[in-house]
């Protein structure tokens, strides 16, 4: 049984080796960062970098490098311009990931445009927006491993300050923790998982590695630790076995030329996600502590001239006969 | 123990909670709650926090169904009655930058509900104005709702809940962060509007003393259970003790409260969720 | 530029300008600049599989669309929004890059839903754009009331029994609806810059909400009408000047409201 799932060659195809290095590499280092970025609310900012990475990628064809420098170089300075016009509401923030994309999809349009006209590399848009799994040039595998090991050197260096900062701002800041600097780079390392699996699934499709794993693993687990392991482990997994059916499909209609991968990774993320959403059983929610919005209520501090009503209170079962 | 004697009016209450019962996620908040409001009456309802008071403005809302029991305003049941209830939340989330002026909110509580643009009409403005200047609010009517302070927030909120005529106010810890001066003005501030446009109000606190001077009957909650009364009948150190099932000391210093907790040689309670609690003071009677 | 040819384009734009500055506004109010952004994404994928299976592609982008809008919404109930919406946009990608897959001639379509295109206009779009376009606004029209008050402070407005949710159903699929008419001509990917920045740099000339309203949909006319003579004059593409227009609306009314705000504080 396990054969027909494989189809012939599947493990003897150089392409495929690299697709399942460079597929897992990305959906690792996305599931990862991934976990901190949905916490922090960030999925639109990691849709956005991806997005703009199209920018970047489109850029490098004009000039002829590998799209991958494109995405990580524009993705960074996408993160560090989102950092800088830094809102601190939620919904401002949203408001600016959201101007930053249009206006670095707008350039997107110009490359592309230019890309078109230019260089006659019609396909490039293609490329770049849907990736090329099986077609990745095995001179990017260094590349592809160096980014990978920077996005995870930053969230192996920063974890605690960043999940402490996730949790609360304030109270990072008075344990010292420089929170805009550690947001600036955990926004830096989402860049460059996207650009990473942009490569692979195409920068449209990115987000999907980094938020679908990581909300799926927030759903299962409260403990951070077992969170991050879990996303990297549903990322890599749905990337294997996406690569697997997509090479399968190969020798399905209708254009017999295979499906592409990127919808084989999509749909099988939206339907673990799905499969964790059923209430299996009614876990008591115990959420990740997730930053209180600020108009919780006051805690439970009595003024001064009435201490006692911190009074631990135990319920009372006796009835009085009045 | 003291039978806590009940006021009946002769009116039909304006709020009537009978045997309300809430259980959220698999503890109970409320247990077999009883009380009722008659017209104009400013009434306390006061705990520490946790102890249910939110979860019962909720549930008189509407907001919450209970698990038994059933609230009436004015006689006839929440959902129909909605419009007879204004409610002004703790606290409400605004960015500075929302084209919203102090006005158009207060406006909006007028006629938030209803479909459309609205037609800006004089009657309206000038019931909008008429509110803002009740409420000390109209010099900063044109300003934009974020960038006012708590406080000034709180007097739109307050001017938003009451311009559409309702029977009864709830009002949600409102005192919660304020300095005493504060918590003072405000507390005359909704007594006097209240009184003059014969509103009876429901304001929920976790501390008593601001509201003695204005407050005509208390309910008090702990461990779900409720007490109801005039303070001098509720807030006694048998009354409390045995709501909260631990003996506390009530101490009444130059007319002022303190609830204080007791030695510990407490009362020994078992823990038995499933036994129904007889709730000290039964205001049943009012408006049958 | 102003060639009988050019006037379907002046036409369209117009309309989807002002669609845009009246749905913008909530959005921007809302916070749903994500969701506005995810939507019309999803409904390219659905001009994709439209073409695919012969059908008129404005009837898979509304299709696809409001398919988004109501899985964001569901989604919605379960989970924080903006993984709702992550997810639900990328699944409607996925199926959009099937879509694609299965046929080989498409570049210069797939360029121009997603980017803009001001030439490829007929007169016979005009007018169902304009009915789709009134629509719109006669929707927000009517539910501007609730929704407003819904937006500003939920928890009061449930009270006063007016269904959130069912609000922010209703919303969603007007975005869903003014999205979709307005594809065309800006592209998937850019449509949502004219509806978050003009909003946001006419909220900081105004605090009053109607009149916000009216500058969004002016300085959205406005933005549509440069982007369009200059992308005629220079054959460049809609979406860049469209997307680079929005950012200039947005940081002028951060600009302006920072020259504002920090003399005007009120006091206590």
């Amino acid at each position: 049984m396990l054969s027909s799932l494989f189809a012939p060659g599947f493990f003897a195809s150089p392409p495929v080796h690299l697709a399942l290095l460079t597929g897992g590499l990305a959906a690792l280092v996305s599931g990862i960062v991934g976990t901190f970025a949905v916490q922090r609310g960030q999925s639109y900012a990691g849709h956005a970098l991806a997005d703009i990475s199209v920018t970047g990628g489109s850029g490098s064809f004009l000039i002829g490098i590998s799209p991958l420098w494109g995405f990580a170089v524009i993705g960074v300075l996408a993160a560090a311009i989102m950092d800088m016009i830094g809102v601190r509401r939620p919904r401002g923030r949203d408001l600016a990931t959201g101007i930053v994309r249009g206006a670095g999809l707008g350039l997107a349009a110009l490359f592309l445009y230019w890309d078109a006209t230019s260089t006659n590399a019609t396909g490039a848009a293609i490329t770049i927006l849907f990736g090329s799994m099986f077609t990745i040039d095995p001179a990017v595998v260094s590349l592809v491993i160096v980014v990978a090991l920077a996005a995870l050197a930053i969230i192996g260096i920063l974890y605690r300050p960043l999940l402490l900062s996730s949790v609360s701002g304030d109270l990072a800041a008075a344990r010292g923790v420089p929170v805009r600097l550690v947001g600036l780079l955990g926004l830096i390392a989402i860049a460059l998982a996207v650009s990473l699996a942009a490569v692979t699934i195409g920068t449209i499709l990115s987000t999907a590695l980094l938020v679908g794993p990581a909300a799926t693993a927030l759903r299962l687990t409260s403990r951070p630790g077992r969170a991050t392991a879990g996303a990297a482990l549903i990322g890599v997994a749905v990337t294997w076995l996406g690569i697997v059916l997509a090479y399968d499909s190969f020798t399905w209609p209708p254009q017999h030329d295979g499906w592409p991968v990127s919808f084989f990774v999509v749909a099988l993320i939206f339907a673990v996600y799905l499969l964790t959403s059923v209430p299996w059983r009614t876990l008591p929610r115990r959420p990740w502590p997730v930053r209180a919005p600020a108009r919780a209520h006051a805690p439970a501090q009595p003024p001064a001239h009435e201490p006692a009503q911190a009074v631990p209170v135990r319920l009372a079962h006796r009835r009085t006969d009045r | 123990m003291t039978e806590i004697p009940v006021t009946s009016l002769s009116d039909p209450a304006v709020l009537a909670v009978d045997g309300v019962s809430v259980r959220l996620s698999g503890r109970q908040i409320l247990r077999d709650v009883s009380f009722g409001i008659g017209p104009g009456e400013f009434v306390g309802l006061i705990g520490s926090n946790g102890a249910g008071k939110t979860t019962l403005l909720r549930v008189i809302l509407g907001l919450q169904a209970p698990a038994a029991g059933h609230v009436a305003v004015c006689g006839q049941p929440r959902a129909e009655a909605r419009r007879l209830v204004g409610y002004v939340p703790q606290k409400i989330q605004l960015d500075p930058d929302m084209p919203v002026r102090a006005r158009d909110l207060v406006g909006l509580g007028l006629d938030g509900h209803r479909l459309g643009i609205g037609w800006p009409s004089r009657g309206r403005r000038q019931a909008v104005d008429e509110m803002l200047r009740a409420v000390d609010a109209d010099r900063f009517a044109d300003q934009r709702v974020g960038n006012l302070s708590g406080g000034e927030q709180q007097r739109i909120m307050i001017a938003h809940a009451l311009i559409s005529r309702p029977r009864l106010l709830l009002l949600d810890e409102p005192l919660a962060n304020l300095d005493i001066r504060s918590a003072r003005e405000i507390v005359d501030l909704i007594a006097r509007i209240t009184r003059q446009q014969h509103v009876s109000v429901l304001i929920s606190a976790h501390e008593i003393n601001p509201l003695l001077p204005v407050m005509d009957r208390v309910v008090y909650l702990a461990a779900g259970r409720a007490a109801t009364g005039s303070t001098d009948e509720v807030v006694t150190t048998e009354v409390l003790s045995d709501l909260y099932g631990y003996h506390v000391d009530v101490i009444n210093v130059h007319g002022r409260i303190l609830v204080v907790a007791g030695h510990g040689d407490g009362l020994d309670v078992p823990a038995d969720h499933a036994a129904g609690v007889q709730i000290s003071g039964q205001p049943h009677a009012i408006g049958e | 530029m102003f060639a009988p040819f050019m006037m379907n384009a002046w036409a369209v734009a117009t309309i989807v300008a002002v669609v845009a500055g009246v749905v913008g506004f909530f959005v921007v109010l809302r916070g749903a600049a994500f969701v506005a952004d995810a939507v019309p994404q999803g409904a390219f994928a659905g001009a994709a599989g439209a073409s695919l299976i012969g059908v008129n592609t404005l009837v898979g982008l509304g299709v696809f669309a409001l398919a988004g809008a109501l899985g964001i919404s569901w989604l919605s109930r379960r989970s924080r929004s903006d993984v709702a919406t992550a997810l639900t946009l990328v699944l409607l990608l996925g199926l959009g890059a099937l879509f694609l897959s299965f046929t080989t001639e498409y570049s210069a379509e797939i360029f121009s839903l997603l980017f803009g295109e001001v030439l490829g206009i007929s007169q016979g779009e005009i007018a169902p754009v304009a009915v789709l376009g009134l629509v719109c606004i006669a929707a927000i029209a009517v539910i501007y009331r609730p929704l407003l008050l819904s937006s500003l402070a939920p928890e009061v407005s449930a009270a006063r029994g007016i269904r959130g949710r069912r609000m922010e159903l209703l919303f969603l699929v007007t975005v869903a609806l003014a999205t979709s008419m307005t594809l065309p001509v800006v592209g998937a990917l850019l449509i949502f810059s004219l509806m978050i920045g003009p909003p946001a740099a006419a909220r900081s000339l105004t605090s009053s909400p109607l009149l916000a309203i009216a500058l969004s949909v002016v300085i959205a006319v406005i933005t549509v009408w440069i982007a369009i003579a200059v992308s005629f004059e220079t054959n460049w593409p809609v979406g860049f000047f469209v997307g680079v227009g929005g950012a200039i609306c947005y940081a002028a009314g951060r600009g302006w409201a920072m020259l504002r705000g920090s003399s005007r504080r009120p006091a206590q």
